[in-house]
């Protein structure tokens, strides 16, 4: 009742203060990734180095590949543990597969990999009803199991353009390819989610489904697709991590899925549905892979490293916590 | 407690005024009812008094002496309970357990003595009339009415001095109503101090005492019941007479747009058959379990039919989905906005284009400046505030939010009938005013209306026949202009007309 006595004025001023404090947020963490960047610069010679640039560059590849496709899901109002599963399986074909089909090939059953995976948590969350949570976490052990029983061992790829044009392939000599396809993705996310009927009914579903089902929306329909968008993006990034490293080992992407979901919310995607953009996405990416980086260079253990990005999702969960009432 | 006085109550939110110098008298055994249209300042007041905000200035006196309800629970220690409109009961425990939450009764061995939970809860809702509430079962189970006849059980449980009511009939039928007057009646022979906040008129001139009419977060008109009429209130209420709030009929078209035969779902509604004819105005009455909100969902398919047949300008309809009756022209404003009407955090312009998102894309490509227009042009013709598209509908009015609901519906190309269920419910008499007006607008343009109301005046007022259901069926039909309140309601209730 606190809305209804003011005027339309006031209201105004009210929302204007609303999209301020989400934007004063944005600014908050934009200001401190660049405070960070400014600050390592000055005390390490090795950060802003061209090799130590293109290695942030690649390690934000596979996390925010992964992240595109998180975003998706949990706009939807879901969640998708099994992405990590699928980095290492559609890794391990491509690698796996090019001795014995063109490349293209070998890559396009990896990728259809993630998007079979993909129809499967889309199918059990939407038409069983079944919690995506569980769901997920079934088929990310399933997913790995089913992986361990295609190879044991750790695969080598051999296929000169998958190595070094896709993996280590750089355009000009400077943006490596992987990170290129990365960011091509970026506009094509954003597309989908801003100006797409499908877009905007997964965003819609993650904040009322049933309006959206009475609204003529085929919510069960538009719900897989959400995780078949997921699958697809984490296949991807399997296959470039393979191509980046040439080797692809069947342990691979434990935990990535926390990486994903830990991006997307430090850039303000709310778990459950009803809030997340391309943008706090991308980051949320990028927040990540700086303090990995900066961690790396002062060479603090990796224990400490997980802790500080614990701290961080932490902090973010909080500045990002909206006003009561 | 003999009188509760609060005297030049000033509340602002930041630079906003939502209650000027407001002062109001209770005193033992009274009933006070406080109308207001929405933004009156009605639900900030009543949250003064229920210690959850502060005023800004001025003070509140219980039997002459100065009080601070400086918190809700101050004011549960001074006897006052208030049943808000939201209801605040936990959906998975059971009904004694919300009755009792936090002082479950202690057996020998430290458990909770469950019999005489049991025991109590069943005389809680006896005393409110609902004694067929199985107390054991959980509270989501129930019918959001009885919902709110359990949260007004666990208010007056513990016989307070002073009982804040909340739009309190906002979901509740005739039969439930009168339940709670009876029952108000009763607490008032007690002494207990009643204010009445409602939208509803009718009721409020039957059973208030005194009547308070704030507007602007002024008190601009008491009035003792005696002298209070509909027309009185409406006046100081909104400025403006009693009877331009229904437009004028205008006759339907003779050529019949839509028919339903034999529909039915078993065990829900069955054998229900009626015509809509191109501008007319179908009315539906019928109290809670009659099947009247069943049977408008199965007809948009938002749930299940099992039988019947649904023919729109002489083609026979498939079974209906929600897909089908858009493509085919209807729209659906369902009872609650909130659970189903509309994506709370989601701003106008999706909530308002979510029907109708094909009218402005290139396969599967929205183009978001043409929707932009086309939702601008309809809420701007519906007088949608805040008119920018942008705005979040959580943070909007109950009126405004009906509105964008409306909207949606309204942009489905080639609109050709609105089932409507509850349209005006928790709506100010200004945006009330204003959807009678379209509703009568698009009648005229030759849009078939049904329409779900529990409210008989606004039935009466509004539509050019009356279907009353009961039992899943429908068991009589009226004309507006001939047909009396009470004749319906016996109709709808089935009793005879000395019990009714």
């Amino acid at each position: 009742m606190t809305d209804n006595i003011m005027t339309t004025q006031n209201r105004r001023r009210f929302a204007s203060f609303n999209i301020s404090r989400a934007g004063k947020a944005n600014l908050v963490f934009a200001l401190g990734i660049l405070a960070l960047i400014v600050a390592t610069s000055l005390m390490s010679d090795a950060f802003l180095t061209e090799r130590n640039m293109t290695n942030v560059a690649r390690q934000m590849v596979t996390t925010g590949l992964l992240s595109i496709g998180m975003l998706v899901v949990i706009l939807s109002g879901g969640i998708d543990l099994s992405v990590g599963s699928v980095v290492a399986f559609a890794g391990l074909l491509a690698a796996g597969l090019q001795e014995t089909m063109p490349i293209g090939a070998a890559i396009a059953i990896a990728l259809s990999v993630g998007v079979a995976v993909g129809i499967i948590n889309g199918v059990f969350v939407a038409y069983f009803r079944l919690q995506p949570f569980i769901v997920t976490l079934a088929t990310m052990g399933a997913v790995r199991g089913a992986l361990y029983i295609y190879s044991e061992t750790p695969t080598y790829a051999s296929d000169p353009f998958f190595i070094s044009v896709l993996g280590s392939g750089k355009l000009f000599g400077v943006v490596p390819y992987t990170f290129l396809i990365f960011l091509v993705c970026i506009p094509i996310m954003w597309m989908y989610l801003n100006h797409t009927k499908s877009g905007r009914s997964v965003i819609a579903i993650g904040m009322n489904p049933e309006a959206v089902r009475l609204a003529g929306v085929d919510v069960r329909v538009q719900t897989t697709v959400a995780y078949v968008i997921c699958g697809f993006f984490a296949a991807l990034a399997g296959v470039l991590l393979s191509a980046r490293l040439g080797i692809s080992q069947p342990n691979v992407g434990v935990g990535y899925e926390l990486d994903a979901i830990a991006a997307v919310v430090i850039g303000g995607g709310v778990l459950g549905g009803g809030g997340g953009t391309v943008g706090g996405m991308f980051g949320g990416v990028l927040a990540l892979a700086v303090i990995d980086n900066v961690l790396n260079l002062f060479n603090v253990q990796s224990y400490y490293q997980q802790l500080v990005k614990g701290v961080i999702i932490l902090i973010a969960v909080i500045v990002r916590r909206k006003p009561q009432g | 407690m003999k009188t509760l006085r609060l005297t030049d109550v000033v509340k602002t939110y930041g630079e906003t005024l939502a209650l000027r110098k407001a002062s109001l008298e209770a005193h033992s055994g009274e009933v006070v009812a406080v109308c207001g249209e929405n933004g009156a300042g009605k639900s900030t007041l009543m949250s003064i008094l229920a210690g959850s905000r502060q005023p800004t200035s001025g003070h509140i006196e219980i039997d002459g002496e100065r009080a601070t309800i400086d918190n809700p629970h101050r004011a549960f220690e001074l006897g006052i309970r208030t049943v808000y409109q939201e209801l605040s009961l936990l959906p998975n425990l059971s009904v004694a357990e919300n009755l009792y939450l936090g002082k479950l009764p202690r057996g020998r061995l430290g458990t909770i003595d469950w019999q005489s939970v049991f025991a109590d809860a069943r005389r809680d809702m006896a005393a409110v009339g609902m004694d067929h509430v199985d107390v054991r079962r959980q509270v989501a189970d129930f019918a959001v009415a009885t919902q709110q006849m359990i949260e007004i059980a666990k208010a007056i449980q513990v016989r307070p001095d002073v009982l804040i009511l909340d739009e309190p009939t906002g979901v509740l039928t005739s039969m439930e109503s009168e339940r709670l007057f009876e029952k108000i009646r009763e607490l008032k022979a007690t002494g207990t101090i009643i204010l009445y906040i409602s939208h509803r008129l009718e009721e409020v001139i039957d059973i208030a005492d005194v009547i308070v009419v704030l507007k602007d977060g002024q008190v601009v008109d008491t009035m003792r019941r005696a002298e209070a009429s509909k027309d009185r209130l409406v006046t100081a209420m909104v400025g403006r007479p009693l009877e331009s709030i229904y437009p004028k009929r205008v006759p339907p078209q003779a050529e019949r747009l839509m028919q339903v035969e034999g529909f039915g779902r078993t065990g829900v509604f069955d054998d229900v058959n009626f015509t809509l004819h191109r501008g007319e105005i179908l009315g539906f009455f019928g109290l809670v379990g009659s099947g009247r909100t069943e049977v408008m969902r199965a007809l948009f398919g938002a749930d299940r039919s099992e039988r019947g047949t649904v023919t729109l300008e002489g083609k026979v309809m498939g079974r209906p989905t929600p897909a089908r009756s858009i493509g085919a022209g209807i729209g659906f404003l369902t009872e609650e906005r909130k659970a189903d009407g509309l994506a709370l955090d989601a701003d106008i312009l999706d909530n308002a284009s979510l029907a109708s998102m094909d009218r402005a894309s290139i396969g599967p490509f929205l183009n978001r400046d043409s929707q932009r227009t086309l939702v601008g042009n309809m809420t701007g013709e519906l007088d949608v505030r805040p008119p920018d598209l942008g705005h979040v509908v959580r943070r909007m009015s109950g009126g405004n939010q009906q509105k964008v609901v409306l909207a949606k519906w309204l942009l489905l190309n080639g609109l050709k009938v609105l089932i409507l269920d509850e349209p005006t419910r928790g709506v100010d008499i200004a945006t009330k005013v204003q959807i009678y007006q379209l509703v009568a607008n698009l009648a005229a343009e030759g849009v078939g209306i049904v329409m779900v109301s529990s409210e008989m005046p606004e039935l009466l007022g509004l539509t050019h026949r009356i279907c009353v259901m009961r039992q899943g069926r429908i068991v009589a039909e009226f004309d507006p202009e001939k047909a009396s309140e009470h004749e319906i309601f016996v109709a709808a209730a089935n009793v005879s007309m000395e019990a009714a």
